[in-house]
């Protein structure tokens, strides 16, 4: 039982009874670091709610002038990333290196595909003049109402921004676990920080699933 | 808990079914659903959500404790999304004497 002394591995450290009684324990853990950033994330989903209800033509108006061929796009790249996460944890839960490394490898470069079209889109604001400031200006607002227009702007570039930091985050734990996987760390019995960077990978993408609906899309009809 | 191991064809589905609601989702934007535009957009998004949760993020296997945890987040989000939308929702109801 518990109280006979084991000998310690990656997979049984000594405070734990079993391994996956550790596991359970790094799940949980990160579960609540998850559901901190839900609740952050929140508070700007709500920031946005309240405003789109205050000042709903504008908005739409705003709204319908992003592109949404680059907010689908980016919903796909990213849906496809968290698909060659969940098969490079796969791999790893059956120790297989390569898989791991190749599918981890995938997910990286479907990461810097989003980022990079995020990037391009961005760049396309600041060309429209579609960032808040100085010299702010979007077509079809009328003079008195442009702060309104900033107004959404502010949440995109702040709401989307947060999210990219959040891809930036996650690129790195990738790459991290990358060159953790081919040092050859992991096994099929400890596979853990690689089943927890999937989470956090994940998360991300549920992240956008809401951003991509909400800031591209709701009134798309209305617009034009 | 014993380790579950999913086979590829459950993520393939998981998989079709997202790139499948994405296109969904994007072509209903285009169609006026008056005041229930948001409502649909919403309720793919989360169907989304679960999908990646339980799926891709083992919630489904995941131990009680787990699952007790991610619901209780939720509904902590719930109550932050409720009180302040019924505040600001309401402010324009009850006039303010002396103004």
């Amino acid at each position: 039982m518990a109280s006979e002394a084991h000998a310690e591995t990656l997979a049984l450290r000594e405070q734990f009874d079993t391994a996956a009684q550790q596991k359970d324990v790094a799940t949980l853990g990160m579960w609540i670091f998850l559901i901190t950033e839900v609740m952050f994330f929140g508070g700007m989903f709500l920031a946005y709610t309240v405003y789109r209800s205050s000042y709903p033509n504008v908005f739409a108006r705003a709204s319908s002038s992003i592109n949404v061929y680059y907010g689908a796009l980016n919903t796909v790249v990213l849906i496809c990333s968290s698909f060659t996460m969940v098969l490079a944890v796969r791999g790893a839960q059956l120790g297989k290196r390569i898989t791991t490394i190749v599918f981890l490898g995938l997910t990286l470069f479907l990461g810097l595909v989003f980022l990079g079209v995020k990037a391009f889109e961005w760049g396309e604001k600041f060309h429209e003049h579609h960032v808040p400031g100085p010299g702010f200006h979007l077509a079809g607002v009328p003079p008195g109402l442009q702060g309104q227009a900033q107004l959404f702007f502010s949440l995109y570039f702040a709401m989307t921004g947060l999210h990219a930091l959040h891809m930036v985050v996650g690129a790195g734990l990738v790459i991290t676990m990358m060159w953790l996987t081919y040092k050859g760390r992991f096994t099929a019995e400890y596979m853990t920080p690689i089943d927890i960077t999937g989470l956090y990978w994940h998360f991300v993408d549920i992240i956008w699933i809401f951003l991509f609906p909400l800031l591209y899309l709701v009134d798309r009809h209305m617009g034009k | 808990m014993t380790q579950h191991i999913d086979s590829v064809k459950t993520y393939a589905l998981v998989f079709i079914a997202l790139v499948f609601l994405t296109l969904l989702t994007t072509a209903v934007a285009y169609v006026d659903l008056g005041p229930f535009s948001p409502v649909v957009a919403l309720a793919i998004a989360t169907a989304k959500m679960l999908l990646v949760a339980l799926f891709f993020m083992h919630v489904r296997h995941s131990t009680q404790l787990t699952r007790l945890v991610v619901t209780g987040g939720l509904l902590w989000l719930a109550i932050l999304i409720f009180l302040t939308l019924a505040d600001f929702g309401t402010r324009g109801w009850l006039g303010v004497p002396g103004r």
